[in-house]
């Protein structure tokens, strides 16, 4: 029996997510994937919006991460087949799935691949291209071993005749692996709707008509064309092609009725990337609502229309094929009621995103409960989302529901703060025990090259002997050796006696990637007493035999080329060390709202002492306002009572009300603070949390010329003191007021949820009352949000779609006049009371807070993340972090997940107890350092101060990430990046050209 | 005999060294002229690397980092266009041509593209001829 602290189901990228976060904490955890490769869903896109970062670009070295965590244990292949027990002490059987392919011999060489003769429907490809029976998924797998799927092989044995490295074992069995954890995440993520449901649209029956998903793999580069878009009919490129959203969406009829969430993005994602790739194309989006709610989201479907995509407001009827296989959508013109038809040379359906098949499977094993349509099912989806119905149960990402990225990850880094409940007190590992270092710094460089045969991938191309006669006549080198396979176990072996035998002190592996293997090698050489960088690659393989495999001769003077190189640059290694700073388990939460109280209860209760500071008398931040909550109309007081209550009991709060932050400096682990109040406090890590604010709404509103006309906010507070006007008869709300103008041209995110909840209110608690909602799209976006609108729809509500802004005119009576841009037909209204849902921008304290935090925000006070993606909570400045409407508006439920990520993200290192930086860090040499302070400003992490009494600059190694951006800007050379110096690149770039004999 | 021009290359670690590994993976073949040599960021090279490849036998000098908003480092890629930009300009006062130092955004999945560029590049060299030294 196996004992770890938490079992983590799924490897997407919500479930790599949470597993990091724990391990990082020192806790030890399983992750269990079904597919031979983690990544999940992620992995098989081509770009991420709204920064068309490169997908598998920024998963892939988290990916890699996992596998090297020496607190992570990755099961791919493999599934949950049963779990008894309760939190804390759950007994979990895996059923592992044997491989055939042992994974320590396996190099991924590709051998087997084009021996076999089976081919399969690559499913990773959605089904456009085939792979092998023996296969990897993608290049970039976790782990990057073969795996043969038995359903498939025919047993004829070619893989294994050609094996070299005698990997394939077709007697391996698959294996049931018990283990006991404390804690249970699970993050089994989501598929897309097969879109056949929608006979209308063809999808199965016309070739031309694709999934969303589909797309993706064509524009990805990996893809099955090379990221070209080709038709699949006939291989040739689609000039015209069109989107079609909502499939299976927003429609209980056909489908589900909720929203999607994600793909009224990614269908413009999609088709920017393809008009922006040839202008000359034509693309059209069918659709019902623009959801464009999220961070920087609005800015992008704007630029979108502005490069000429066509977004056409309409549910298509029917598809036809065309003669050409060209396709024929019928669809009606919403403005004109006419009947339309648009040929396309590609139709791409944005189907829906369901629960993953095995959603039911699990919830029974796990007895937990799934929602109606079989998502995992949070115990409180507003105040407690991630949280399953059972104790110890953790959910994250779109196991949940529907999420785009950044939210599955804040969530997932939530899940690992709730997992942490049942375990916490249980004895951790945040340090390796290592051998201790044997003293090169007097010693002349000795160095040991190995070459690598890699089987017949390199040997098969180059003449590897020679390539290590060449090494020998190389300076400093005291010993070659050429190996069949230099990464395979005998050889570590062999390596570690090499040192020791011949006195070595720099190794050079000439090999395949040092992305892929220098931390193996690097291991061996610690083993042997070595430090790791003393270590140097030269990638023979990938980037030599394979790519030069018919210009043997050429191939093999590159290959000696590329180890003089190494081997220069090896002679001039220094071993290096990782500085250490002490975080201790105290925090400074800014913020005592919702999202700040919830943050500092999770931290609290790990034994952080946190200081929470909040500008108002009171804490609870703008729900204070709030009467209830959308879309569930519980009351926010009763929420927040409770919650004030548990903060103000729990003995590790400190709360400071109306008071700030006067002044704070210093760095991860030594935060200095000064309160307005006058006391001081030390601190390790910051979470901002101050919320959003409404702005004043534009004069043209009729705001405040009279008493009728109010925002969202006075509203709330009207109704919540009970002094709604009874009689009112006319009830008009205005969405979007000052929103996606060009002053602020982003969407509020949670302006359309607002006015729903708040008219359906209305509508019910005033009979008789006619209510409308003015609106341009309608953003319901989150769980349950879809079915509200339909219920305010059903109960009378009525909801008026504008292009032009709406006209407010106050006399005697309020009247505002509006152009239905559906029907095209012109509305007057006279009004009782007019409610203005104004855009939302960061609280007012951003300007000095990001200066003192040194942390960067962006036009609309919003704080700016680490990175968009896959570190929502983080900022570049190590210790800082961010949750709820001080990123952007959030509503309740997205708010509450990010303050547990970021309590979570902020606990790994106060819970570890130090920080360490990296060996590869930047270097000042005071004796040649002007002081000029050109580096100051080039470094994305501030992690270079000036040392007025020295006048120099001075490097705080646990905040530098290594980038080498310094050294380069340096005028005097006095910066140096270690393990990248001038003289080491300089050395390089001279073997490069040294005439060789 | 066939001019052979020599091209080093600096590709950043987290995207176009990747990029050419997978050029590798997928068995893309390339003109064996370009030796390559690996940084953290692409904003690590500084002009006076590339002067002095040029000056010790380089023909022609690549660099290649993050597209726009991918670097690792936040926006370590920016700098490097600047610097590159300028570089280019001090290339060209000391009669070399400019053409010879070529910066391209390539991400780990453009194998495709990381052989084509050495494949133009190589050509384009090859074209313009050695450097006059
Ligand atoms: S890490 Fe690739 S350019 Fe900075």
């Amino acid at each position: 029996m196996l004992k770890r602290d938490v079992l983590v189901i799924g490897g997407g990228i919500s479930g790599v997510q949470a597993a990091l976060d724990l391990a990082d904490k020192g806790y030890k955890v399983c992750l269990v994937d079904k597919q031979p490769s983690i990544g999940g869903k992620m992995v098989k896109l081509d770009k991420t919006f709204p920064t068309n970062d490169c997908s598998i670009c920024i998963s892939s070295p988290k990916m890699v991460e996992v596998s090297r965590h020496k607190n992570i244990d990755l099961l791919t292949y493999s599934e949950v087949k049963r779990v008894d027990g309760d939190a804390g002490d759950f007994r979990v059987r895996i059923w592992k799935r044997t491989k055939y392919v042992d994974p320590q011999k396996c190099t991924g060489c590709a051998d087997c691949e084009k021996a076999c003769p089976v081919e399969v429907v690559n499913q990773f490809n959605e089904r456009l291209s085939k792979r092998k029976a023996i296969y990897i998924e993608f290049p970039q797998a976790v782990p990057l071993t073969y795996t043969i799927d038995y359903k498939n092989c025919i047993g004829c044995g070619a893989c294994d005749r050609v094996c070299e490295a005698n990997a394939i074992s077709f007697l391996e069995r698959s294996q049931e692996i018990n283990l006991e954890v404390g804690s249970i995440i699970v993050a089994s993520g989501f598929e897309q709707l097969e879109p056949s449901i929608r006979g209308e649209y063809g999808y199965g029956v016309y070739e031309n008509v694709i999934t969303s998903l589909q797309y993706e793999r064509l524009l990805s580069s990996s893809g099955p064309t090379q990221g070209k878009v080709l038709r699949p009919s006939d291989g040739k490129p689609p000039k015209k092609v069109a989107w079609i959203q909502c499939v299976g969406s927003r429609c209980q009829e056909q489908g589900y009725p909720y929203c999607s969430r994600v793909c009224c993005m990614y269908a413009t994602k999609e088709a920017s990337i393809t008009k922006e790739e040839d202008p000359t194309k034509k693309i059209y989006v069918f659709y019902m609502d623009i959801r464009a709610y999220g961070k920087d989201f609005q800015q992008y479907y704007d630029k979108a229309k502005k490069i000429g995509i066509k977004y056409i407001r309409s549910r298509p009827a029917k598809v036809y094929e065309n003669l050409d296989r060209s396709l024929k959508v019928k669809y009606e013109d919403t403005q004109t009621g006419e009947i339309k038809d648009l040929d396309v040379d590609l139709l791409v359906l944005s189907s829906a995103i369901i629960p993953s098949r095995d959603n039911l499977k699990l919830a029974k094993v796990l007895r937990i409960e799934v929602d109606e349509h079989g998502f995992i099912k949070s115990k409180d989806l507003l105040l407690d989302p991630t949280s399953s119905t059972r104790e110890g149960i953790y959910i994250a990402g779109c196991a949940q529901g529907p999420k785009d990225i950044p939210d599955s990850v804040a969530q997932a880094s939530g899940a690992a703060a709730m997992a942490l409940g049942p375990i916490k007190d249980r004895k951790r590992m945040t340090r390796v025990e290592k051998r201790k270092e044997i003293d090169v710094s007097k010693a002349e460089p000795r160095i040991g090259v190995f070459v690598c045969n890699c089987g017949k991938n390199i040997g098969g191309f180059l003449d590897v002997g020679g390539v290590a006669e060449s090494a020998k006549k190389l300076p400093n080198v005291e010993w070659v050796e050429e190996d069949m396979f230099t990464c395979s176990e005998d050889t570590q072996k062999r390596i570690k006696q090499a040192i020791a035998e011949h006195n070595l002190n720099r190794i050079v592996v000439a090999a395949c990637s040092p992305r892929t293997h220098a931390p193996l090698f690097q291991d061996t050489m610690e083993e042997a007493g070595l430090n790791r960088y003393l270590f140097e690659m030269a990638n023979i393989r990938n980037q030599c035999s394979w790519v030069h495999s018919k210009e043997k001769d050429k191939a093999t003077g590159k290959a000696k080329d590329l180890v003089r190189m190494a081997v220069a640059k090896a002679s001039l290694l220094t071993p290096l060390q990782e500085s250490e700073i002490t975080v201790r388990r105290q925090a400074l939460i800014i913020g005592g709202g919702i999202a700040g109280m919830k943050a500092a209860l999770i931290l609290a209760d790990i034994g952080v002492r946190v200081y929470l500071v909040e500008r108002e008398p009171k804490l609870g931040g703008k729900l204070r306002d709030i009467y209830k909550l959308f879309p569930s109309d519980i009351e926010a007081e009763k929420v927040l009572h409770k919650m004030i209550g548990e903060v103000k009991e729990d003995k590790n709060i400190r709360v400071y009300t109306g008071c700030q932050v006067k002044e704070i400096d210093g760095y991860i682990g030594n935060w200095e603070v000064e309160f307005t109040n006058g006391r001081h406090a030390v601190v390790s890590t910051v979470i901002i949390a101050t919320g959003s604010q409404e702005i004043e709404p534009p004069a043209s509103y009729g705001y405040k010329k009279s008493g009728q006309i109010m925002t969202q906010l006075e509203l709330e507070r009207t109704l919540k003191e009970g002094k709604i006007d009874k009689k009112a008869k006319n009830i008009v709300f205005i969405n979007c007021v000052g929103s996606m103008t060009e002053e602020r041209p982003w969407c509020c995110r949670i302006g359309c949820g607002n006015s729903l909840k708040n008219a359906k209110l209305l509508k019910e608690k005033i009979p008789g009352a006619n209510v409308w909602v003015l609106y341009k799209d309608m953003r319901a976006f989150g769980k349950e949000e879809e079915e509200y609108y339909r219920s305010a729809q059903q109960l009378g509500v009525v909801f008026i779609r504008y292009d032009q802004d709406p006209k407010v005119t106050v006399g005697n009576k309020v009247n505002v006049e509006v152009l239905d841009s559906l029907l095209g037909e012109s509305l007057e209204i006279d009004a009782n009371l007019v409610v203005l849902t104004c855009q939302l921008e960061g609280d007012s304290s951003v300007g000095n807070l990001k200066r003192m935090l040194k942390v960067a925000a962006d036009s609309g006070n919003f704080y700016q993340e680490a990175h968009v993606k896959l570190r929502p909570l983080d900022f570049a400045t190590d210790g800082v972090y961010v949750c709820g409407s001080a990123h952007y508006p959030k509503n309740l439920s997205d708010a509450i997940s990010q303050a547990e990520g970021a309590a979570s993200r902020a606990a790994i290192p106060m819970l570890k107890g130090f920080t360490k930086s990296e060996g590869i860090v930047a270097s000042v040499d005071e004796d040649l350092c002007s002081g000029c302070k050109l580096c100051i400003a080039v470094c994305p992490y501030s992690a270079i101060e000036f040392d007025e009494e020295k006048k120099v600059a001075r490097i705080n190694e646990v905040l530098c990430k290594g980038c080498g951006s310094c050294p380069s800007a340096c005028p005097s050379g006095a910066l140096q990046q270690k393990g990248y110096t001038d003289k080491q690149i300089s050395s390089m770039v001279e073997a490069a050209f040294e005439e060789v004999s | 005999m066939v001019f052979e021009p020599k091209i080093l290359a600096f590709l950043c670690n987290w995207c176009s060294y990747a990029g050419a590994d997978l050029a590798g993976v997928s068995r893309f073949q390339y003109p064996p002229n370009v030796l390559p040599i690996r940084v953290m960021c692409s904003s690590r090279v500084s002009p006076e690397h590339i002067f002095q490849a040029f000056d010790q036998g380089a023909d022609g000098v690549f660099v290649a980092g993050c597209h726009p908003g991918d670097c690792h480092y936040i926006n370590g890629n920016y700098k490097t266009l600047r610097k590159v930009k300028l570089t280019k300009k001090m290339l060209e006062q000391i009669g070399i041509n400019p053409k010879r130092l070529r910066l391209e955004w390539i991400s780990s999945v453009e194998g495709v593209k990381f052989a084509e560029v050495v494949r133009e590049m190589t050509e384009e060299l090859k074209e313009l001829g050695p450097i006059e030294r």
